[in-house]
């Protein structure tokens, strides 16, 4: 990504483009509309392999660069074969993947240069919920902390503000935090 | 059909000032209300409602407050007797009992079709308030019928509502008020909490709006601010006006037992679900709450009033714990909608409207020549909507539609600011 000379900081976050589509739709509400696709296929076992590769948004057919795939498992503590990361903390990905890139986009709009950031995610979870022991369980996380460590010159007040609107504005972070209608249905 | 320079709709404390401006140019005009003066704060307020802004602060065009307590707050009633004082001072040409049905261009000006007569005007004000009707999510759909709803206009006090639970929605000055009153009457009280602004009451010894006032924040210019949408969709603020002057935040209601949960987001199978978003919000409103109190600290000392006024402080943290992200609908009485109103102009041409139903406009001036909008939030400054704030729109947008009458000469043509 190429950074405009009007940004002081260099995040490699363009904000220009982000505020440009931002302009773009909401002029045209249509533009906004956008289908996020994912293609799974079992492997073995619970080994599976999801791969994104085409989306619909800003008035047409999109694709990423190049297909991406990740593979999700079960640890061996289960007697399955580890392949990749239990689809649980796949989600806790795309919350701290979702909430650093928020950090970046609105530090860069706020003028501040990061040198690192570093996010821990932890998840409870009782199996009693997943595994049908106890019905006032539930299957998915109790709670969820995320804890950052940004190294930059901004204040404290200032790096809290920017990690308090990137939650606001996060896709993943409403995900989690909100239900949403799921239809699941055999063809 | 009867014929005017300008026709305002409303007789509030826009419809009012606007009128106290056109008197000071003579220019023909009339009021149309649909009940007296300042109809909605007669009808449509709850017992205990007192202004968030202090009695001093409800300066308009040639009239101030005439009371005895110029820090205390307004109730209701004081409200109308205020209006109805300015309202007599002049002798504004109010034409009460007229409710508005349609507003249309015609070659030369605007017809304003009424339950009683139509009116021909070169000019047309819109000052019909900006909380004319209450928004309730759709979710308030899903609500089984055993449960009441009510909103902040047909609240009164809480011997209206049945003793079981009551959840309240929303976080702004209403919902906290509404929670606090209604959780002291017994009551087990939920509050749904989502984007708020919070407040001291006073800050320093200061009424927060007397800082408000004098660090210029009031002032603050729709065409200055960095997203004028945004901030014209900011939530009331966190405040109530009490004699004691108490702050009303989360935490307060929290002391009163109220239970605190993030936004409704849902009703699934006889629960309600609320969102796990609660300690970002809290923590966004801390964060600009001593935002706020800075920038107050900073004007103390540069104008050297350090010395003199109580040391600064900060508040504690809102207090949030783990918060349950659901409530049983089976024990609940009441759900209090406490969710910000919208303005209605169902008498409207459609293409005035944007996509949420808003007036389009540019502090005031319509697209349309010899239309206007007066009293809506941060219309021109972001003291607009308040009691205080609208005289100055009103005699900015005054001299705009004085240059249109005198230009015009009945062409149509298009507002230019």
């Amino acid at each position: 990504m190429t950074i405009t000379e009007a940004s002081p900081v260099d995040n490699g976050v363009n904000v220009t483009a982000l505020l440009g589509a931002r302009e773009h739709m909401t002029e045209m509400p249509e533009l906004a509309q956008f289908q996020w696709r994912a293609d799974c296929k079992w492997v073995n076992g619970t080994h599976s392999r999801t791969t994104v590769n085409t989306f619909s948004g800003a008035g047409g057919e999109q694709s990423h660069r190049q297909p991406h795939s990740v593979e999700t498992d079960h640890p061996e503590l289960f007697a399955s074969a580890d392949n990749g990361m239990t689809p649980p903390e796949l989600v806790l990905a795309g919350l701290a993947g979702c909430i650093t890139a928020g950090v970046a986009s609105v530090a860069t709009n706020r003028g501040i240069q990061l040198r690192s950031v570093h996010a821990t995610v932890e998840a409870d979870m009782d199996l009693a919920g997943i595994l049908g022991i106890d019905s006032d369980v539930r299957n998915g996380f109790n709670s969820i902390r995320v804890r950052y460590e940004i190294d930059t010159d901004a204040t404290k007040e200032e790096i809290e503000a920017v990690v308090a609107q990137s939650q606001k504005r996060s896709a993943v972070f409403d995900i989690v935090t909100n239900p949403t209608a799921v239809l699941v249905e055999v063809v | 059909m009867r014929t005017t320079d300008v026709v305002v709709i409303g007789g509030g404390q826009a419809g009012l000032a606007m009128s106290h401006c056109l008197t000071g140019r003579s220019i023909d005009h009339v009021v149309l209300e649909r009940g007296h003066t300042a109809n909605s704060w007669r009808t449509e307020r709850w017992d205990s409602l007192r202004l968030l802004t202090p009695n001093w602060l409800s300066r308009l065009p040639g009239w101030t407050y005439r009371g005895d307590d110029p820090d205390g707050y307004m109730t209701a009633a004081d409200v109308a007797e205020h209006l109805d004082g300015y309202r007599t001072s002049f002798d504004a040409p109010v034409v009460g009992g007229t409710e508005v049905v349609e507003v249309a261009a015609t070659s030369d000006g605007h017809r304003v079709t009424t339950n009683d007569g139509e009116w021909h005007a070169r000019a047309v004000v819109i000052a019909t308030g900006a909380a004319s009707t209450p928004k309730i999510p759709k979710v308030a759909e899903l609500l089984p019928n055993h449960i009441d709803q009510v909103t902040p206009i047909d609240y009164r006090n809480p011997t209206q509502l049945s003793d079981r639970d009551v959840l309240v929605v929303g976080a702004s000055a209403s919902g906290l008020q509404l929670a606090d009153e209604i959780a002291r009457s017994g009551r087990r009280v939920t509050l749904a909490v989502g984007d708020h602004v919070r407040l001291p009451r006073t800050y320093r010894g200061m009424d927060i709006h007397w800082w408000m006032n004098v660090i210029g924040q009031l002032d603050e210019r729709y065409d200055e601010v960095d997203d004028i949408n945004r901030a014209r969709r900011l939530p009331s603020l966190q405040l109530i006006g009490t004699p004691e002057r108490r702050t009303l935040d989360l935490n307060a209601v929290a002391e009163q037992g109220v239970d605190l949960v993030g936004r409704l987001v849902g009703v699934a199978a006889d629960r309600a679900q609320f969102s796990g978003s609660l300690a970002n919000y809290c923590a966004s409103a801390d964060l600009k709450e001593v935002r706020l109190l800075e920038r107050i600290d900073e004007h103390a000392r540069d104008t050297g009033l350090d010395d003199e006024i109580e040391a600064p402080t900060r508040p504690e943290p809102t207090r949030v714990g783990p918060p349950s992200l659901g409530l049983d609908l089976s024990s609940l009485g009441t759900v209090v909608w406490a969710t910000g109103f919208r303005p209605r102009y169902p008498w409207l041409d459609p293409g005035l409207l944007d996509r949420k139903g808003s007036l389009v406009h540019d502090g005031g001036v319509l697209p349309v020549a010899g239309m206007y909008v007066l009293g809506v939030p941060f219309q021109r400054r972001r003291k607009s909507s308040f009691l205080d704030g609208v005289g100055d729109d009103a005699i900015e947008l005054c001299d705009h539609l004085v240059d249109h009458l005198a230009s015009s000469h009945g062409r149509r043509r298009t507002n230019h600011r």
